[in-house]
């Protein structure tokens, strides 16, 4: 067993380095990342100097008013999509879940495309389209929960089928809604569909924070609850976890991070599923120490994609994620062919 | 009628759509008695067993707990008072066997904090009472099929409570750790708790139980000592076999179908 990965169980001492890593880590990112950007004529890296950014020049325009606040919604983004995977995952049994694969992400968009051909954008703004995200993404969820549970249970297979379902038809009638659209309606609605962070503003990420707070408190409240639930809902209430009400509050908190995340950002994928799928492997899988790693680690991870999509001459964040996420999901399905427990439906 | 005993169903019928699959079963185990629920594959025991630890609701007829209803008992005051061990235990994720222990100690514990020592020794202490100390550091995924049972076993020996149920204990096991659980759970029987075991190990039922419940098509056929189970002409007509009990010098019984 590896010293990362090493000991029966997850110890204060372990706990503590794995915590203080990661804080310094993403410290560390976040200090840097707003002074990363694009050379000279868009080619290459230029690094913007730290004393630039006291002055008053266009570099400290640039740092305060357009890459400070990018870089933090980015984070803001990261931790609750990856936060949002890790409660997904370990509340169907399943490690493929995420907002992606679950239909959210669809639902959320289908609902912001509905609302910019409706003309919302036009009356409430960037933010009534963002509202209509979140409704979207919880109606998506609560319809994929009804459709995927049996009883009072949620068998990973169900869940996940009726998840591929609400996506495609979300996606198809996403498509409907914009072959009725004109051009500039159909352009908002691309970069809605492909997710951006290139017009956030300080208030945004502001709004933004008392509900992902909110939703990743609840989430590390959870901890030893969602550690039971691996067993599956029977076995965990046989050791005295309240089965219903612990997946009530997981899924509730899970869609509210990603329902805020995508009023930010639109939808960005594959965060939820890379970032607790590595971190499992590296700081072991105690929920108590995976959900706030899964936190700093999707920050971490959606800065550094953000950064490059900047580098690489304003690319929306999303597509840098979904590049390095789809090759990273069929090693997982490569991987899970080969026979594991997880992949058996119960 | 309020059945007691700590584990108690009266008269209860449970069901999936129109097919009962347990009619009318009532069932008591005492503190400091060891019963054993046997009977051929389908008969009901595994349903009846989830009745009694509370995890289904009976369609008609009362289940209790040490007297409180688990329908309407939080489940954390269950689990401190009953640990059921399920037939079948996967875990979606790759925890250790010691960590798998220690989600025994859940009732005991309060908020979202880590684990304390007195948890660890408690686990541990578990662990060696079933000879799987020395498997604390492992990947509960990569074990054997008796290993994770053993392992399982101990995370249900760990939680501490008065009442034990197990499904099929000894599946998967070789004849030395068989013996050791079953000698286990008649320590846990010594110290005072209620353990209501479903096996298709008659020898260990007719060794180790003081009760013996056989159940044939969703119901009970009998009710009784060992031995007398075993002899009577319904059991046996329920399992299609003849059943034919021995007794070594020792006193132990032993038991031979054919």
């Amino acid at each position: 067993m590896s010293f990362v990965s090493g000991g029966a169980r997850l110890t204060r001492a372990r706990w503590s380095l794995y915590l203080s890593v990661g804080v310094i880590g993403l410290a560390v990112i976040l200090l840097l990342a707003p002074l990363v950007g694009p050379g000279a004529h868009g080619r290459g890296v230029a690094l913007m100097s730290p004393r630039a950014v006291w002055g008053d020049g266009i570099d400290a325009t640039i740092f305060w008013h357009v890459r400070l606040p990018r870089t933090l919604a980015a984070a803001l983004v990261g931790a609750a999509l990856a936060a949002a995977g890790c409660a997904f995952q370990a509340v169907l049994r399943n490690p493929l879940a995420e907002p992606f694969t679950l239909g959210v992400s669809s639902g959320a968009s289908l609902a912001a495309v509905i609302a910019i051909r409706l003309g919302v954008a036009s009356v409430a703004g960037t933010a009534g389209v963002g509202a209509a995200a979140v409704i979207g993404a919880v109606a998506a969820v609560a319809l994929v929960w009804q459709l995927g549970r049996v009883g009072a249970t949620l068998p990973p297979a169900t869940l996940v089928l009726a998840g591929v379902t609400v996506s495609m038809f979300c996606g198809a009638a996403a498509l409907v809604v914009q072959a009725t659209a004109d051009f500039a309606e159909m352009s908002r609605m691309l970069r809605w569909m492909m997710g951006g962070l290139e017009w956030t503003q300080l208030a945004t990420v502001a709004r933004a924070l008392p509900p992902l707070v909110l939703g990743a408190a609840v989430l590390i409240w959870l901890g030893r609850d969602l550690n039971a639930l691996a067993a599956g809902p029977e076995a965990a209430a046989s050791v005295g976890v309240a089965v219903g009400r612990t997946q009530t509050l997981a899924f509730a908190a899970a869609s509210l991070l990603v329902g805020t995340s995508i009023a930010i950002a639109g939808p960005i994928g594959f965060v939820g599923l890379i970032v607790p799928h590595a971190l499992r492997a590296t700081v072991g899988p105690d929920h108590r120490v995976l959900v706030p790693m899964s936190l700093l680690g999707g920050a971490a991870l959606v800065v550094g994609c953000d950064t490059i999509a900047r580098v690489l001459g304003q690319l929306p964040v999303g597509v840098v994620t979904a590049l390095a996420g789809g090759p990273f999901f069929l090693v997982l399905l490569v991987r899970g062919k080969r026979g594991s427990a997880l992949w058996r439906s119960e | 009628m309020v059945p007691t005993g700590v584990l108690a169903l009266a008269d209860v019928t449970f069901g999936y759509d129109a097919r009962a699959v347990v009619r009318g079963v009532s069932l008591t185990v005492a503190r400091g008695e060891l019963v054993a629920l046997v009977g051929p594959n389908g008969a009901g025991k595994t349903t009846v067993a989830r009745l009694a630890a509370g995890l289904v609701p009976p369609r008609t007829g009362t289940a209790r707990i040490d007297g409180r209803d688990p329908a309407t008992t939080a489940r954390r005051e269950v689990a401190q008072r009953l640990a059921y061990l399920p037939q079948r235990y996967e875990l979606a994720f790759p925890f250790t066997a010691l960590e798998v222990v220690m989600m025994g100690r859940y009732a005991r514990q309060r908020g979202p904090g880590l684990d304390s020592a007195a948890d660890e020794a408690a686990a541990r202490a578990a662990l060696a009472r079933c000879d799987v100390a020395g498997l604390a550091e492992r990947r509960f995924d990569a074990l054997s099929g008796g290993e994770r049972r053993r392992i399982v076993l101990a995370q249900a020996l760990c939680q501490g409570a008065e009442a034990i149920i197990l499904d099929e204990p000894t599946a998967a096991l070789d004849p030395a750790h068989a013996i050791a659980v079953a000698q286990a759970l008649a320590d846990e029987r010594g110290r005072g708790a209620a353990v209501l075991i479903v096996t298709h190990d008659l020898d260990l039922a007719a060794r180790y139980a003081d009760r013996i419940v056989a159940m044939a098509d969703g119901a009970v056929v009998a009710d009784a000592a060992p031995a007398a189970v075993l002899a009577d002409p319904r059991v046996q007509a329920a399992f299609g076999v003849t059943l034919h009990v021995g007794a070594l010098p020792g006193g132990e019984r032993f038991v031979v179908a054919r």
